[in-house]
């Protein structure tokens, strides 16, 4: 009899299906890691597990007996406790009122007690917290642990951590997994997801792998390697029917060399990048999200803090070096480096979502034409000429960009930046959420960028579409560059090992 | 002086409410602009009630102006926790609307009660109560000079008052019940996950908040004013629930804290009256003496600077003041 057993579980948002009849074991005792790309449904699963989510088919049996999970609570009813990502806690509470917070026990209120008992668990596992210290003068770690020891303090026997070393350093991820395998002898069940192979190899002793929303397969740790892991994660290769000439004409257009930036948070956000980025050809950046993709795109367009390295653009006429660092993000934009970038929540950045599409167009050219009263004509032809060549479905060029659908929002995004003509052109995942035609409306269009002499770098993350649009392909991992490889000659899984490298202090060329 | 100092108590435990109410409201995450006018339906409500008791005894008069007052006030605090809560309007708007009809609705309403039955029949019965009932203290305290003036010569809701605050300070810090509230101001989507219901923190305490201050219009009516009923009650009961609002900042959020800052801007508000208490040899100008009313709003502008300044993150407002929880969004 298994601990946690998943069967055929399903779960869609809208048209999308984030899991496909998923089935999974977790036995006592055991710490089994979720092997998987972006987007491909672990976090969905667990969720499920953990009663955020509640899965529209399929059941959850613990200890052999059917459960339905409709929210947290329910979870920790049946000892399950989910670490996510991004930690819940109440900034200005102590690391007690944080554990206790919501927790009715039988007992009488009394902090006291609470920390007492925190400073119990946290004995017994290794941890080091200290039961009366702020949360907002924590660090990433001692949050984590916070949120760790509130998990065990309601009792919870399996343990589940979404990505819990994607904020560690490695320092850090070897005292957390000295706590996991205390956890472990202890008897409590572990789910771990992650997609740092190496990680999934010192720690676990079961992989469950799991691709575009389906279960792959398990395998213990012991028996199976990096490679066949890889394999299993990102599958055969999948021929696409996009179009892709032959690169002409390239000529070096962008030369970043050993660029390093620091975040807001004080992390370094790429870490000593070099490439160079060439007119007419497709460089696509592969990696697994948050890996220093928006990070470099926006330390080329003007938008970062850079510590140290170059970032050099080369006129097209005249052949000179312009030095980006000392620009401003209008200048750099005024050169024909342009930036479309595409969010999460796709209205964020770059878009203003209660601006009509003229008003949204004319926000790349307000400085152009008359001084005082606004110029809407020119923008506005521009707007209808987007409009018609994108397909975009909209009432008519006045209204507001949030009642446009996401597909439409992201052409009007893109087609703003093409329609400026731009030598330089980043799209970063420009496709995200769209339909297939939609999609492939888009990779004709930075295919014509292309064949015009434009420089693409395109960020994307289905590895399928990136090997078959990209002409290079750089891989980013940790915000270090593990690899520029041929798009057409390189196969999937040695992307996929490349994604997941550890890469050591230094780059090679 | 001791007639200084025990006014000031008498219109302190007025801010006081007021303060400790918003201060509960907005420990939930919800900047109740509307308490100034929630202020003036709870003194509608108290004067109802002592309508409606008719003097018949001093216990059921005040009690039952308790109640009207904090069901009165409940129910505006009911409007805006419906709007803000459920429907996640602006939280300022509707506030703003709520006081701006709080005043309109309580001299409507106070004017209708007073004359339509009869002339001066209930503005009498009305002021009998006052002074009868509410100003009613403990016998011996006019023996023990200025001590029993100052501490012992109120009527009981002032002691109510003070207890409202005390109760509402322990529950704040050291229950379950605070903790959750606390997490429910500072981070929704926290306290979501922990297993709060948000929706019932939220509504539970913008209606106990706003019946707490409910009490303090009440109190101003039939208190301060021995229930005299003038013209402008609800313009003033409306100003000083403003500068309750502004007392919420002054005191940090700390019911304990609004006891002293209460005391403070009551000593402030009616400094004035006992100029030539404290000066008697000075005259001021009209222009002058319109200055005094202003030190509260001044006061709270610097506790404001030097807290931003100090920037210790318990002495600021909860985090989510002001924002509407959605649980889609997390």
């Amino acid at each position: 009899m298994h601990q946690l057993e998943l069967k055929n579980i399903t779960k869609t948002f809208g048209s999308v299906v984030a899991n496909n009849n998923v089935s999974l074991t977790l036995d006592q005792g055991e710490i089994l890691s979720l092997l998987g790309e972006n987007g491909c449904g672990k976090t969905t699963l667990m969720n499920m597990i953990a009663g955020i989510y509640y899965p529209d088919s399929g059941s959850i049996l613990i200890n052999g007996e059917e459960v339905s999970i409709h929210s947290p609570i329910d979870a920790f009813k049946y000892g399950i406790g989910m670490i996510h990502q991004h930690f819940k806690l109440v900034d200005v509470f102590s690391a007690t009122e944080n554990i206790v917070l919501g927790y009715k026990d039988q007992e009488k209120f009394n902090i006291k007690k609470a920390a007492a008992k925190v400073k119990e668990i946290a004995d017994k596992y290794g941890f080091i917290i200290d039961p009366r210290k702020k949360i907002y003068d924590m660090s990433v770690s001692e949050k984590q642990t916070v949120e760790i020891v509130k998990v065990l303090y309601r009792g919870a026997n399996i343990l589940i951590l979404d990505e819990p070393t994607a904020v560690l350093t490695p320092q850090e991820t070897k005292k957390l997994f000295d706590v996991l395998r205390k956890m472990k002898e202890d008897g409590k069940s572990i789910i771990i997801i992650t997609h740092k192979l190496n990680e999934v190899m010192e720690i676990s002793d079961r992989v469950a792998v799991l691709r575009k929303g389906e279960y792959i397969g398990s395998v213990n740790s012991k028996e199976t390697t990096e490679s066949q892991l890889t394999e299993m994660m990102v599958g055969k290769k999948i021929e696409l029917n996009i179009e892709r000439t032959e690169p002409k004409g390239c000529v070096d257009r962008l030369i970043v060399n050993n660029l390093t930036t620091i975040k807001e948070d004080g992390l370094l956000g790429v870490d000593h990048v070099s490439f160079t980025a060439r007119s007419g050809e497709i460089l696509g950046i592969a990696g697994i999200a948050g890996s220093g993709q928006k990070e470099l795109l926006e330390a080329i367009a003007g938008l970062a803090k850079i510590k140290e390295g170059s970032l050099d653009y080369i006129e097209p006429h005249s052949g000179e070096w312009v030095d980006l660092c000392s620009k401003n993000p209008r200048q750099i934009r005024d050169l024909g480096v342009r930036l479309a970038f595409v969010p999460e929540d796709r209205l964020g950045m770059g878009l203003v979502g209660n601006m009509d599409l003229v008003d949204n167009v004319m926000l790349r050219s307000y400085e152009k034409g008359r001084p005082v009263i606004l110029d809407r004509k020119t923008p506005g032809k521009l707007t209808d000429q987007i409009v018609k060549d994108l397909e975009v479905v909209t009432d008519s060029v006045h209204t507001p960009v949030r009642r446009l659908s996401g597909g439409n929002v992201q052409k009007v995004l893109v087609g703003r930046e093409i329609a400026s003509v731009p030598k330089v052109l980043m799209a970063a995942y420009p496709v995200r959420g769209l339909d297939i035609n939609s999609s492939y409306l888009i990779y004709n269009l930075l295919n014509k960028e292309k064949e015009t002499g434009s420089a693409v770098i395109f960020v994307g993350e289905d590895l399928d579409v990136l090997l078959a649009l990209s002409d290079r392909l750089l891989v980013l991992n940790g915000g270090k560059v593990t690899g520029i490889v041929d798009a057409r000659t390189v196969t999937k899984e040695e992307v996929g090992l490349l994604m997941t490298k550890t890469v050591e202090s230094t780059v090679e060329e | 002086m001791v007639e200084f100092f025990f006014q000031a108590i008498g219109i302190a435990v007025i801010f006081l409410l007021g303060c400790v109410g918003e201060t509960l409201t907005e420990k939930s995450g919800h900047l109740n602009l509307g308490i100034p006018g929630i202020m003036c339906v709870g003194a509608a409500g108290g004067i109802l009630g002592v309508v409606v008791a008719n003097n018949a005894n001093g216990f059921l008069s005040i009690l039952l102006a308790v109640i009207f007052a904090a069901v009165f006030a409940a129910i505006a605090g009911g409007i805006y926790a419906f709007l803000t809560v459920t429907l996640r309007c602006n939280q300022n708007v509707t506030g703003l609307a709520l006081t701006i009809f709080g005043n309109g609705f309580s001299s409507v309403f106070i004017n209708n009660i007073i004359k339509i039955e009869g002339d001066s029949g209930h503005g009498a019965m009305l002021s009998e109560a006052g002074n009868k009932f509410f100003l009613a203290h403990l016998p011996f305290s006019d023996l023990l000079g200025w001590f029993g003036k100052i501490f012992l010569g109120h009527g009981v809701l002032i002691y109510v008052a003070i207890a409202i605050a005390v109760v509402a300070a322990i529950v704040l810090r050291f229950t379950r019940i605070g903790l959750n509230l606390r997490a429910v101001g500072e981070s929704p989507a926290t306290a979501d996950a922990a297993g709060i219901n948000v929706t019932a923190y939220k509504y539970s305490f913008i209606l106990i908040g706003s019946a707490i201050a409910g009490l303090g219009g009440m109190l101003y009516v039939m208190q301060l004013m021995h229930g005299i009923v003038g013209a402008e009650l609800a313009g003033t009961v409306e100003g000083i629930g403003w500068l309750c609002v502004a007392l919420v900042i002054f005191t940090l959020w700390k019911p304990a804290l609004a006891i002293l800052g209460s005391f403070i801007f009551g000593a402030l508000y009616i400094f004035p009256s006992f100029l030539n208490v404290f000066f008697p040899d000075a005259t001021f100008t009209f222009a002058q003496l319109k200055l005094f009313p202003l030190i509260p709003y001044v006061a709270t502008i610097i506790v404001l600077v030097v807290t931003s300044i100090i920037g210790n993150k318990e002495n600021q407002a909860p985090a989510a003041l002001g924002l509407s929880y959605f649980r889609e969004d997390r």
